[in-house]
Parts: C-alpha cells; sequence; structure tokens
C-alpha cells in the first residue's frame, strides 16, 4: 500500500538529511507507528506519505515515495486525497468549517462525489466514530475527544485506504485517548484502513500496533520490526517495556497483560520491600500555598466550586482530572490571574490577586501550556536579559539556569526553532530566575519524549528537594506517578480525591501508572523503585 | 475499501414532511426581510413602520435557530432605537422651527454671523418633530427588517448558494470568520500570560510584546490549515485552457462596465430615452457577467453537499415577502394620504386597508415555515 523506496529527504539543498535511506513496505491493512526522540523526522516521514512533503513544506526528496502505486512525484497532496487521509496534530486548526456535520462532508465537496453519496457516507461516518448526537455542534464547543474523532471523520468520509495519525493522543486525558483509540482499532479491524500513526505515549498505543518503526535520528539507520522486537532494545520505551527489561523478561511485554503473566517471580522477589519515596522536606509550619473554599466563575459557568487545596514546601502537587475539570483555572487562580467569586487564595502569606512584578515573580510562577506565549524576543540571549530585569536580579542569572536545566540550546537561536520540549525547559526557567516559592505547570509533557520527560522530572524532583512548592496540572499518569507527592483529581470544578500519590493513583484504573498495573497488589509506581528495590536485594544477597 | 455498510438509497434531492425540522433556503429569508425593507420605505405612516418592526420581531422570535449569529437581532433593535432618537435629537438641536404649534421652549444659542443659517436651540416645534420620528421610524424599520434576515438565515448556508466560480471568496469568509474569534483569544491569552512574567508597562511595548507570540501563533495555524486543506483535497480543478480563461475574464469585466454605465444612464439623466436605454444595457451587462459566472464556475469539480434547495414554504416565504411590498407600494398610489402621513397639520395616522394585509401576510412566516433544527448543546 505504500513503499519507500531508498528515501533521502533534506529541507534545505545544503543541510543535512533529515531522513536517509528509507526502505519500508507498508502492507494493507497494517497499523504502524511511528516512535522516536523529538527532531528524529516523524512528523516528516508521516507528511512524505501524502507528498505534503516536498510539495507543500519544500525541501527535497530523493528516491520514489508510492501510495497505492501512485508516485508523489507527479500527484500533489490533493491529488492523493482520495487515498490518504491526514489527521494533523491539531484538530482544531485544521478545520475549516464550522460544524460537525459540513466539516465531515468537506473533502467529499472537494473531490466531487455525487450529493447522495455524500449524504450515505456522512451518516455512515456519524454512527462508526460515534458522534452522531453533535452533528450540528459547532466545532469549536467540542472536548478534545470529541475534536479529534471529527478530525478522523472529516477526512474518513472520502473513503480512504490509509490514515496518517501525528500524535493524536498527546493532548488528551487517559479518557479522551482511550476514546481515539477505540475508533481506531475499530478502523483497523473492521474496515481494514492501512494506519501510520506517530505518538509519544508509546504506554497508550504500543499495544495497538502490527509493526513499530523506530527513527533514530538524522543520519541514523531506521528500525522495523514486531513491537516487542523493537521495543527490546528501543531507546524510547513505555514503562512496562523498562519494567520487562529490569526483570529481565523474555519475550519483552508490550501490554499490561503480557507483563502480569510473567510477573509472579518479581512480585514474590519484592514482596516485604517497601518502594523508596522521596522524602519530602520538612514543610515547616505555614503552607507556602493555601487555597479556601474557592469559587471561580467563567461567565455564567461555575469553573471551580468549593475548593481546598494546601502546597507545603518540598510537596509536588499533581492536579489530574479531563479536559476542561478545572485545573488549568486553578494554576491560573494560585498566580492571582482570575478573580475568585468566593474563597481565598494565600500564596507566601499574600493575596497574589495583588501583586505584580518582582513582588509576584519571587512568590509564584506558572509555565502556561503553551510555553511560547511566555517568549517574546528574537533570540535565547535576549529572552534571558529581559527575564533578568523582569525579576530584578543579577545579570546572567537566567542564562546560568537554561544553562543547567537545557544545556545545548545556545545563545542565537530563535526560541520558536528550540523543539517543544527545549522550549518548556526555558520558559521554566525564566520562572525561576526570580526564584519563586511556588512553581505551577500546565500540561508540561505535552508532546516531549521520554528523555525530555526524565530530565524534566528529574528537575522538578531537585527543584522540591531544594525547598520549592510544585503544581503541575497533567494528563500523563506516569508523570505523576513519578515525581508527585500527591496527587489531586478535579472532576467538574470540585476536588473528587487529595491524597498521596500511592493511594490515590491505585485506586483506579483511569489513573494508574503502568508499572503499578502489573505489580498490583504491591504498592510500586515506578521503574525506578522497582530497580533501586531489587538493587537492595542484590547488594544484601 | 467499500462501502461501510450495505446500500442506503438516498436520492438527489432529500424530500421533506410537514412538520419537520430543516433550514429554510436563507434566500427565502433574505428575499422576505428585503420585502419588508421596500414596504418600510415607501410609507411614513407610524403605525405601519411600527406594524413591520413588530412582525420582524414576531418571526424572528418564533423562527430563529439557537445559534450565536441569531442573536444579533437584539443588536439591531437597539441600532434601530438609536436611530430614531438621534433623527429626533438633530432636530430638535438643528432643526428648523416651521410649524405652528411649539411643544417646548428651549433658549437659543446664538451663534457668528459666519453660521447664518444654522440655529442651535430655540422652540421645539410639533410638525418638524413628528415628521424627524416617521423619518426615523421609516429608516429604523428597514434596518430591523434587514437584521431580521441576519437572524433567520445563517451565514454558513448563505455561502452555500453563491455560484461556484466565486466559491474561494466564501472559503475565505468562513476561514477569516473561525481564524478571528481564535485571534481575539490568543491576545486575551497572552495578555494573561505577561503577568506571568511580571510586565505591568501598558501601551505601545506592552502591544509589541503581544503582537509577537500572537502573530507566532496565527502564523502556524494558516500554515496548517492550508496543509490540511491541501491534503483534503481543496484546489482539485478541472483542465481548461488559457483561452478559456481569458474570455471568462473578459466577459465578466465587460458585463461589470456594462451594469455601471447602465445605472448611470438610469440614475444621471432626466429623459426618457436614455433611461430605456439605460435599462437596456443594465440588461446586457447582468446577462453578461452571469455567463462568465457560470461558465468559471465550470472550472471547479466540487460539489455541494447538502445544498440549499427550494421547497413549498420556502417559495411562499418569498411570496409573502413580494405580496407585502407589492400591497404597500399599490397602497401608496391608491391611498398616498393614508401611506405618508401628513404632519401639517399633524393627523390621527390612518390604516390603509391593503397595506394591513400586506402586514397579516409578511407575518404569515412566523406560523407556517418549518421550525430550524435545534442545535443540542
Amino acid at each position: 500500500m505504500i513503499e519507500f523506496d531508498d528515501v533521502s529527504i533534506r529541507y534545505e539543498p545544503e543541510a543535512d538529511d533529515v531522513l536517509t535511506g528509507v526502505d519500508l513496505t507498508i502492507a494493507e491493512g497494517e497499523f504502524v507507528l511511528v516512535v522516536g526522540g523529538t527532531g528524529s523526522g516523524k512528523s516528516t516521514l508521516l507528511s512524505s506519505i501524502n507528498g505534503l512533503v516536498p510539495h507543500f513544506t519544500g525541501g527535497v526528496l530523493r528516491g520514489d515515495v508510492r501510495v497505492d502505486g501512485r508516485s508523489t512525484r507527479d500527484h500533489r497532496p490533493r491529488d492523493l486525497a482520495d487515498i490518504v487521509g491526514v489527521v494533523p496534530q491539531d484538530p482544531l486548526a485544521s478545520f475549516v468549517t464550522d460544524t460537525v456535520e459540513e466539516e465531515l462532508a468537506y473533502t467529499m465537496e472537494c473531490l466531487g462525489l455525487a450529493p447522495a453519496v455524500m449524504r450515505r457516507r456522512v451518516e455512515e461516518t456519524l454512527d462508526l466514530l460515534g458522534l452522531e448526537e453533535l452533528r450540528n455542534r459547532p466545532l469549536r464547543t467540542l472536548s478534545g475527544g470529541q475534536r479529534q474523532r471529527a478530525a478522523i471523520g472529516a477526512v474518513l468520509t472520502a473513503h480512504p485506504r490509509i490514515l496518517v495519525l501525528d500524535e493524536p493522543t498527546s493532548a488528551l486525558d487517559p479518557g479522551a485517548a482511550e476514546e481515539v483509540l477505540a475508533a481506531l482499532h475499530r478502523l483497523v479491524h473492521d474496515l481494514g484502513i492501512t494506519v501510520v500513526m506517530a505518538e509519544h505515549r508509546l504506554e497508550r498505543v504500543v499495544q495497538y500496533a502490527d509493526r513499530v518503526i523506530e527513527l533514530g535520528g538524522p543520519g541514523q539507520a531506521i528500525a522495523i520490526g514486531e513491537p516487542s522486537a523493537i521495543m527490546a532494545t528501543a531507546h524510547i520505551a513505555p514503562p512496562v517495556v523498562h519494567l520487562g527489561r529490569v526483570a529481565g523478561w523474555h519475550p519483552t511485554p508490550i501490554t499490561i497483560r503480557d507483563a502480569r503473566r510473567q510477573a509472579d517471580t518479581l512480585r514474590t522477589l519484592l514482596t516485604g520491600q517497601v518502594p523508596t519515596i522521596r522524602a519530602v522536606p520538612d514543610a515547616g509550619s505555614s503552607p507556602v500555598a493555601s487555597i479556601e473554599a474557592l469559587q471561580i466563575h467563567h461567565g455564567p459557568v461555575l469553573a471551580l466550586r468549593d475548593v481546598d487545596l494546601r502546597v507545603d514546601r518540598g510537596d509536588i502537587v499533581a492536579l489530574m482530572g479531563r479536559n476542561g475539570a478545572g485545573k488549568s483555572t486553578l494554576l491560573h487562580t494560585l498566580v492571582g490571574g482570575l478573580a475568585p467569586s468566593r474563597g481565598s487564595v494565600d500564596v507566601d502569606g499574600m493575596d497574589p490577586r495583588g501583586l505584580a512584578g518582582p513582588e509576584l515573580l519571587t512568590r509564584v510562577g506558572l509555565v502556561p501550556q503553551e510555553p511560547a506565549d511566555l517568549l517574546e524576543a528574537a533570540t535565547v540571549a535576549a529572552e534571558c536579559a529581559a527575564s533578568d530585569r523582569d525579576a530584578g536580579c543579577e545579570p546572567g542569572t537566567t542564562r546560568a539556569i537554561v544553562a543547567l536545566l537545557a544545556p545545548e540550546v545556545t545563545d542565537p537561536t530563535h526560541p520558536r526553532d528550540l523543539s517543544e520540549g527545549q522550549r518548556l525547559l526555558l520558559a521554566l526557567a525564566i520562572i525561576l530566575a526570580a526564584r519563586p516559592r511556588l512553581i505551577c505547570l500546565d500540561e508540561p509533557t505535552r508532546g516531549l519524549d521520554y528523555p525530555t520527560k526524565a530530565r524534566l522530572a528529574t528537575i522538578l524532583t531537585d527543584l522540591a528537594e531544594a525547598g520549592h512548592a510544585i503544581v503541575l496540572a497533567t494528563h500523563d499518569v506516569e508523570l505523576a506517578a513519578e515525581v508527585a507527592s500527591r496527587v489531586v483529581i478535579l472532576a467538574d470544578g470540585e476536588v473528587v480525591a487529595d491524597g498521596p500519590t500511592s493511594q490515590v493513583v491505585t485506586s483506579s484504573p483511569m489513573f494508574a501508572p503502568q508499572v503499578s498495573k502489573v505489580l498490583s497488589p504491591q504498592p510500586w509506581l515506578t521503574v525506578g523503585q522497582v530497580q533501586r528495590a531489587l538493587d537492595n536485594l542484590e547488594g544484601t544477597a | 475499501m467499500t462501502t461501510i455498510t450495505g446500500q442506503v438509497s438516498a436520492t438527489d434531492r432529500p424530500r421533506t414532511y410537514p412538520g419537520e425540522a430543516r433550514w429554510l433556503h436563507p434566500m427565502a429569508w433574505w428575499s422576505w426581510a428585503i420585502g419588508l425593507a421596500i414596504a418600510a420605505s415607501v410609507t411614513t405612516n407610524p403605525l405601519l413602520l411600527i406594524g413591520i418592526v413588530v412582525v420582524a420581531a414576531l418571526v424572528v422570535d418564533r423562527r430563529k435557530p439557537q445559534a450565536p449569529w441569531a442573536r444579533s437581532f437584539a443588536f439591531f433593535l437597539r441600532i434601530a432605537v438609536l436611530i430614531v432618537i438621534i433623527r429626533v435629537l438633530a432636530q430638535i438641536l438643528f432643526g428648523a422651527p416651521t410649524g405652528t404649534l411649539a411643544v417646548v421652549s428651549m433658549p437659543a444659542l446664538t451663534l457668528p454671523d459666519w453660521f447664518a443659517g444654522v440655529r442651535l436651540g430655540g422652540t421645539v416645534m410639533l410638525e418638524p418633530l413628528l415628521q424627524s420620528v416617521y423619518d426615523g421610524l421609516r429608516l429604523a424599520a428597514i434596518i430591523v427588517a434587514i437584521g431580521a434576515a441576519g437572524s433567520l438565515a445563517s451565514p454558513a448556508r448563505v455561502l452555500k448558494s453563491v455560484p461556484a466560480a466565486v466559491y474561494e471568496v466564501g472559503v475565505s469568509v468562513v476561514v477569516a470568520s473561525t481564524f478571528l474569534p481564535q485571534l481575539v483569544a490568543d491576545v486575551s491569552r497572552v495578555r494573561a500570560n505577561r503577568r506571568l512574567r511580571g510586565r505591568k508597562e501598558k501601551g505601545v511595548r506592552a502591544l509589541a510584546g503581544t503582537m509577537m507570540p500572537v502573530l507566532h501563533s496565527a502564523m502556524d495555524r494558516s500554515i496548517t490549515l492550508a496543509a490540511a486543506m491541501d491534503s483534503r483535497g481543496y484546489g482539485r480543478t478541472a483542465d481548461r485552457s488559457t483561452g478559456d480563461r481569458l474570455r471568462t475574464g473578459v466577459a465578466l469585466l465587460a458585463g461589470i462596465v456594462a451594469i455601471v454605465v447602465g445605472v448611470f444612464f438610469l440614475l444621471g439623466t432626466a429623459s426618457r430615452d436614455w433611461e430605456n436605454w439605460g435599462l437596456a444595457i443594465v440588461a446586457l451587462g447582468v446577462i453578461s457577467a452571469a455567463a462568465s459566472l457560470a461558465f468559471a464556475g465550470r472550472r471547479s469539480t466540487r460539489t455541494r453537499y447538502r445544498p440549499n434547495n427550494w421547497h413549498r414554504a420556502d417559495l411562499w416565504t418569498l411570496g409573502c415577502g413580494a405580496f407585502t411590498a407589492i400591497a404597500f407600494a399599490a397602497a401608496a398610489r391608491v391611498d398616498p394620504l393614508g401611506m405618508a402621513t401628513s404632519t401639517q397639520p399633524p393627523v390621527w395616522p390612518s390604516l390603509p386597508i391593503l397595506a394591513v394585509v400586506g402586514l397579516v401576510v409578511a407575518a404569515l412566516p412566523a406560523y407556517f415555515t418549518p421550525a430550524p433544527p435545534k442545535d443540542d448543546r
């Protein structure tokens, strides 16, 4: 169905290849997962399937990409619209019309299908993806999972034989991600559609894949194979695979089920061991931040109702819950960006509403969901200098922090040219320049690969140990399990759970990390904990 | 991949069922509203004008969909009230005191010589005051009629009715209409986030600071959208020769020029002969332009999903609008005094029966048209 014949791609004639010598054949009806670190060329590979690379993006493509026998050399993306359906990373930005039903029809209108055919296919697709209830809804009012399903439906009505998806679940909460993946699974199994998907959150998707393509990065060879074969050696792997490696299981487990079948000996071995938990430094008597009986209105909508929260020195609190549950609202209230209609917010003894400038920055800082919103200068150096001025600290402070968090970032780079992870770390460095007692992060791991995520986890733990208090809103259960000392679950603006991580996340399958699912009822959350316990055992034996 | 399920029968032209919720053809609502506007333009009878406003409000109240754009009617009502107020205030402040019935006496402002002929304040007379109320009401009624169409007919559906040749224009309007709210949301988000860097400055510097992130994300979004549209087959065209394209262009240009020249003859001259010539030239221009548009439309291979169709209720709605306009125009011929209520001397307005019938007919679409589909939010 898809053939890459010795394909090399570069974006500038003089630049290095992004992909080199790619030879691969994807058969009809396969579910192929593309994995690789940031900048390894995942998006380039995906975009070359329907000819967006190089027709739309520019660049040089050597070799030949053939889709259903048509070469992208002489077929533009629009000429392949009836074979390849592309679902971009941000569905909202790719919608052309304003309601679900119109959007589903758009591709067919472009292809010039007869009205009767269009009508029938729209109805079929609405049913297939469970969108019937939403047909007249404006696209902007849909939730994240609904949006993604609408975007899939919008390309599916053209009856493509290939579906290409770029990180379809990275912005979604665990529930919405399940919803999208279930729909995809159905398309592959019931209709035999070929699916090619890139995704960072392997723990969510790897079990669905028939084959995995691992991209090593520029100039590196690519590896293709069965998920368990690739995962056995892959640089980038979900926790269950790491657990398999630590425990020495063969074959490498891909799913929770695989792992549980092999986990008996490990569970026996670990009996009597206690997971190491990061020691929280002495909290002191007064909390860094406390919220009491807080209510926030967004217009007529009650976004938060009767929320109580206390954050102490050295705490890392993970806020979890559905999209729209009020996580971001709570973070913005902590920095005084929103006015409560009732209740009180207190950060380091002050109401953050009334603070500004260095007074605010030394108390609380927030890395917003879109870290780029904080950045406005044309170079990293200028950004750092501006940050020093804002925070009123010694020139060079921010730059030193950047060097610590992301040493590979160079001064003359434009912040927009940084990778997603580097941009996040730059924004974090800017916030840290004023040494705020409370640090808030909104959805920090969106679009981050495992190595960057691991780096972020180390940084956050170090900061907590140095006495900062951290609150982070996240959909990423693995990150929460890794770093958080406490988890607060919000639903519909209310706190429905608040407690130590090990208790909250293990009590619900939706929020349980993979290691906990494999080793339950034992209280292990992360591969690191298991590793340390095994090392201990070895040391004593 | 073949069909998803078995064959489902569907016809090109969907049948409608009595009482079924559906969208009326947007042009039906617009022609109804234009009928009302024409009716309003031929009368200064305050009772009839208020009647037109009431009829428009009644139909909007019963048939407006639950969509954000449908709420614009209240805005048009407010503008209408404002128009009457401004018209009356202007009369009170600057109007000439013709008439015999004084309403109220205000201090007059003596203006310098070079302002001769302009008066400020002074005695307010009833006759010109009434005249200004009637004039204001007429304009207000026209505005309300147009506003009614704006909230009854979905803008997206209006765009579906534009000819294929200007389809691209329609797409840009739709894209812009979704883009603008996103841009506004971006600006407010970035402005809120500037606080996080401890910035307080306002004015040009702050604006420059917000511009960068906002423009960047707008740019990113445009590129995403363009790539998505390309991958979804936007811009597939049938092959057509350069000669064809040239002929279409020339025909369209000639048509537009002819329309302009014709209208000039129609409006700019007093002589009957020239008027007839003007009419003929306009007709020729319209035909030429329409032909070129139809011809250009063939270049596009695209089809339309659920196009607007004319059904019985749609045609009746159009008919009601036309009837009202004709009834008012006829009433103005038959009963000029009843339609143009006298202010010199002021009399209680009469109710010409023909116009009243026109009003009743205009209100009928509130009852016989199908209700718009419910938005299940």
